[in-house]
Formats: C-alpha cells, sequence, structure tokens
C-alpha cells in the first residue's frame, strides 16, 4: 500500500521556480508562439508577412503576374489545363461584361479586366446566349408581325438557332485567330509594346458581344428607325471596345497598316451585326437564308406577274420561306422574285 | 487493490480503510444462469441477397428500378435538400423524360421539311448535348459533382417541363385564342421556374460558394429554351 501522500495532487509552481529549487527537476514549458522571448524579429517579421498579404490581397495584378508564369504548368491532355481558363469569379465576370458595355477612351479593356486571366466562359455562354436571343427574337418578331392575320399558320423555324449558331460562334472564333495571327506577322516586323495573346484576343471579341444581347431582344419593337438606331449604339459600343484594345497593339506600325487594322477590325464587326439582325435585306440568295424579321410571303409573291405576254404562271407559289418560285409559262425557267422588289418589307 | 484517497472530511483518521473493502462480500450466486443464445438476424439472409438477383423474376428487376425513378421523380416534384438524386443517380428517368418530351414536340410529317418546328433528333441532342455541356462547365469552374450525377440531376429536372408538355398538348385541344396562349404561358412559366428550383437546390451545393451565379446560369439557359420550345409547340 502506498502513502497517501503521494497521491495528492501537488502544486508544483512554475518551471522557472523548481529549477532553481531542484536544477535536476525535468520540466515542461509549453509557450505561445506568439510571445516567444526570442530576440528575433519577431515583430517586424510578423509584420512584414501581413504587410506581403495585403499586397498579395489588394494589388491583383502582382499576384496574378507572379502566378502567370506558374499557371498553364499542366500538359494539355489533362482536364486541369482546361481549368485554368474557368478560373474567374462571378463580380469578374460582371465586371468584364460592365466592361465591354462602358468602353472608356484610354482604358484598354485587356489591360483594365482581364489582366492576364483570360478566361472562356464569358464567350462560350455570351456566345450561346446570342445564339439563342437572335433565332428567339426571329421568331417573336415573325409572329408579332403576323398577329391579326387568321390564315397565318405560325412555325417556329429552328433552322435559325443552326444557323445562328453557326455565324456566331465562327465569328467569336475564326476572326480572333486570323488577327492574332496577322498581330503575330506585323510583331515579328516591327516591335511591338502591346502584345495579346490568343485568348484574349478570343476573350475581348467574347465580351464584346454582349452588346447584341439585349439589342436582339429590342429587336422585335417592328419601327425601322428603333431598329436602326439600337444597331447604331450597339455597333458603337462594341466597335469601340474593341478600337481602343487594339489601337496600342498596331499604333507603333506604319501609319497606314494600323488604320488599316483598325478599320477592318470594325468593318467586320459591322458585317457582322448588319448580317445577323437584318438579314432579309441581305438575302436576294435564296440559299443564303439569315433571320428572317417580318416577312409577309404569302402576299408579295402572290402579285408577281409573269413578264411574258400571255402566260400564267404555272405554280402561284406556295411560298417558301424567302423566295417565290414561279415557273414562266413560255420559257419554262423559274423566276426567283426579289422579295425587296415585290414585298414591303415591313420594320 | 487502490487505497483510496484520504477523504476530506477525516483528517486524523490514522489507517483508512480500503477502496471496494466490500466487495469481497459480495459472491456471484449460483443460481443465476450466465447462459443464453446469441442469434444474428440477417445471418442467412445476406448470402440469398447475392444471388437473388439473378434469379428473381423480371417483374421484381423492373418494378425496382421503376420503383428508384419514381421515387427520384417524386425528390424531384417535392424539392428538398437532400442528395438522394446524387448518391444514387441512374439515366433511366432523364432518358424517359427526353424520349417522352422529343416525341410531343415533334410536328406531323405533314408540314414540309425544311421549316418549322424541331424534329425528334433536334430536341434529343439539345437535351443531352446541353446537359453534358453544363456539366462539363460545372466541373470546369470548379464543382466537386460527378459527370453522371449532374447529368442525372439536370435530366430528372426535366420533370415539371414535361408535365407542361403534356398540360400544353391538352389545352391545345381547346379553341385557339388569347386565353388559351395565357393559360399555356403561365402553365410553362411555373414549371420553368419549379424545374430551376429544383436543380438549383440540387446543385448550388456542390459549387464553390463565388462562383455559384456563374455555375447556375447555364441551367437557366438550358430549361429556358426547352421551355421556349415547348410554349411554341403549334400542332
Amino acid at each position: 500500500m502506498a502513502a497517501v501522500d503521494d497521491l495528492r495532487f501537488e502544486e508544483f509552481g512554475d518551471a522557472a521556480a523548481s529549477l532553481a529549487a531542484n536544477p535536476d527537476t525535468t520540466t515542461i514549458s509549453i509557450e505561445d508562439p506568439g510571445d516567444t522571448p526570442k530576440h528575433q524579429p519577431g515583430p517586424p517579421g510578423g509584420s512584414g508577412r501581413e504587410e506581403d498579404d495585403e499586397l498579395l490581397g489588394n494589388d491583383d495584378s502582382d499576384k496574378t503576374e507572379l502566378l502567370a508564369g506558374q499557371k498553364k504548368s499542366s500538359p494539355f491532355w489533362t482536364f486541369e489545363y482546361y481549368q485554368t481558363f474557368f478560373d474567374v469569379d462571378t463580380y469578374q465576370v460582371f465586371d468584364r461584361i460592365k466592361g465591354s458595355l462602358l468602353p472608356v477612351p484610354g482604358k484598354n479593356f485587356v489591360r483594365l479586366y482581364v489582366r492576364s486571366n483570360p478566361d472562356l466562359y464569358g464567350p462560350f455562354w455570351i456566345c450561346a446566349t446570342l445564339v439563342f436571343a437572335i433565332a428567339i427574337s426571329g421568331n417573336l418578331s415573325n409572329f408579332l408581325i403576323h398577329l391579326g392575320e387568321k390564315t397565318y399558320h405560325y412555325v417556329p423555324e429552328f433552322r435559325k438557332v443552326s444557323i445562328a449558331a453557326t455565324v456566331v460562334y465562327a465569328y467569336a472564333w475564326l476572326v480572333p485567330l486570323a488577327l492574332w495571327g496577322f498581330l503575330m506577322w506585323r510583331n515579328s516586323k516591327v516591335m511591338n509594346i502591346v502584345s495579346y495573346s490568343f485568348l484574349e484576343i478570343v476573350c475581348v471579341y467574347g465580351y464584346s458581344l454582349f452588346i447584341y444581347i439585349p439589342t436582339a431582344i429590342l429587336w422585335i419593337i417592328p419601327q425601322k428607325a428603333v431598329r436602326w438606331i439600337l444597331v447604331m449604339i450597339a455597333l458603337g459600343v462594341s466597335g469601340s471596345v474593341l478600337a481602343m484594345t487594339f489601337w496600342p497593339a498596331v499604333r507603333e506600325d506604319n501609319r497606314r497598316i494600323a488604320l488599316a487594322t483598325i478599320v477592318t477590325i470594325v468593318l467586320l464587326h459591322m458585317l457582322l451585326s448588319v448580317g445577323c439582325l437584318t438579314g432579309p435585306e441581305l438575302t436576294s440568295m435564296p440559299t443564303f437564308l439569315y433571320f428572317i424579321h417580318g416577312m409577309p410571303t404569302t402576299v408579295g409573291c402572290q402579285a408577281v406577274p409573269c413578264p411574258h405576254p400571255r402566260s400564267e404562271p404555272v405554280n402561284p407559289g406556295l411560298p417558301r420561306s424567302g423566295t417565290c418560285e414561279l415557273n414562266c409559262c413560255s420559257t419554262g425557267q423559274p423566276m426567283k422574285q426579289f422579295l425587296s422588289l415585290y414585298v414591303e418589307v415591313s420594320f | 487493490m487502490a487505497e483510496a484517497a484520504e477523504s476530506p472530511g477525516d483528517p486524523g483518521t490514522a489507517s483508512p480503510r480500503p477502496l471496494f473493502a466490500g466487495l469481497s462480500d459480495i459472491s456471484i450466486s449460483q443460481d443465476i444462469p450466465v447462459e443464453g443464445e446469441i442469434t444474428i438476424p440477417m445471418r442467412s439472409r445476406i448470402r440469398e441477397f447475392d444471388s437473388s438477383t439473378l434469379n428473381e423474376s423480371v417483374q421484381n428487376t423492373i418494378m425496382r428500378d421503376l420503383k428508384a425513378v419514381g421515387k427520384k421523380f417524386m425528390h424531384v416534384l417535392y424539392p428538398r435538400k437532400s442528395n438522394t438524386l446524387l448518391r444514387d443517380w441512374d439515366l433511366w428517368g432523364p432518358l424517359i423524360l427526353c424520349v417522352t418530351l422529343a416525341l410531343m414536340l415533334q410536328r406531323g410529317s405533314v408540314d414540309s421539311e425544311k421549316d418549322g418546328g424541331p424534329q425528334f433528333a433536334e430536341v434529343f441532342v439539345i437535351v443531352w448535348f446541353g446537359a453534358v455541356t453544363i456539366t462539363l462547365n460545372s466541373k470546369l469552374l470548379g464543382g466537386n459533382i460527378s459527370f453522371f450525377q449532374s447529368l442525372c440531376v439536370l435530366g430528372y429536372c426535366i420533370l415539371p417541363l414535361t408535365v407542361a408538355m403534356l398540360v400544353c398538348r391538352l389545352v391545345l385541344l381547346a379553341e385557339p385564342g388569347p386565353i388559351n396562349f395565357m393559360v399555356r404561358f403561365f402553365v410553362v412559366i411555373v414549371m420553368f421556374a419549379w424545374s430551376i428550383i429544383a436543380s438549383t437546390a440540387f446543385l448550388a451545393d456542390s459549387q464553390p460558394p463565388n462562383r455559384k451565379a456563374l455555375a447556375v446560369y447555364p441551367v437557366f439557359l438550358f430549361y429556358f429554351v426547352i421551355s421556349w420550345m415547348i410554349l411554341t409547340f403549334t400542332p
């Protein structure tokens, strides 16, 4: 039986006191790492770390510059490689969209918003939304034009989606590819300070298409003046975003080439907007059907007279979407009448 | 044998009583039986279960899968935050729904084949490729949901829109007019909202918190396109 005293709780005091009393005793000291009494640059080191954190947290550009070299290190056949292109947060996407809607002269979209973190999320989903917006608004305006007619049978034209998708996605990928190739070629001739990577160009083009989404939705309004004002606004905004982005990349070059590049960019953009939104005025070729807004095809085709005397159209024209196919009796040749001549293109 | 510490009540006792002193007085009585049976209730059934799915009737197999599908339908119709859809995913439900929807959205073959509403293949392709694209998008954004789980959720959440299609078909049997259109519009809008809420309830938790909106927007676009196809359907 052990003595009772051995089992009693004893206060040992702190380590220093027991060491002082009996130098051979073993003591354990657990100290807070913060109040270590070492003579090291503890506080300066600590605040230095905080400063680093602040620097990294507040100033994105330094961090992204630092990380830019480490970003694309995965080989291209792994999933992580493609994840680096989707490394954006919600607020960043909103900021980029806002930047494409409000071009400020002197501020470069790429430098200000993209900042070596180009993403593919924006371009891809903006193009997808634009495709569906164009198709839906085309169908809707078609429907609204014929709202009162009893004989009109509304068919949702699904081919529009495929054509719209092809055009929009080809524009959003092939034009940046061509532009990037052109800029690389000029860079080899003339030393430019500013050069963009392919993904940054895709990013700029993708976000610049955002303005067309509300434009396409508002295109349902059948007034011609309203539509043209909308197109002008959209073209102005997105064209200026593109021009202000690419001007620094070409301005060291030969003056004429620089101007020609910018003009080409704006022209292509104008072609896309006009082609997408005002299809019927361009479609004189029956095989090249764009989005048919408000074409009262039934009325126009039946009014077409055969130019040859004493002949009547054999096939008074079950109108297909865009062409009236009449066969002239005397010659037997099909006559494809251009709709703009006979049909009130009511905008 | 442990010794009791000195009780504080009597500091003066010289020899304390040992602890558990009275234990030795207790003896196990001879007439308490210590015997019995231990049975494991599931012992024999586990081995039967493994081979029983091979030997069971076809009806059992089909009914089991149908019940699983039906249970998930109930989870979609009354969306709560549960992960039943995610845990036991299957693609039967999405397939049934997609085929039903595509069949109902098909126009008759009387109309011209060049223009018009979507064909069966178009609807099928839109649904499945749309679901695959959304899944890839959410995985690329850093979501931790597996590929087939996401396909399962997106496919099952088409159920409200299929119901809307059925209702629209019935409503279209009545005479056409603005009231007809308003009824269909209302039904489609309600079912569209239901689909979005159901799919968000299942999918939103798997996304990183600062990218939730980025992952949910494509789902919105997907169901919007399907709702548009349903709303503009005319027989």
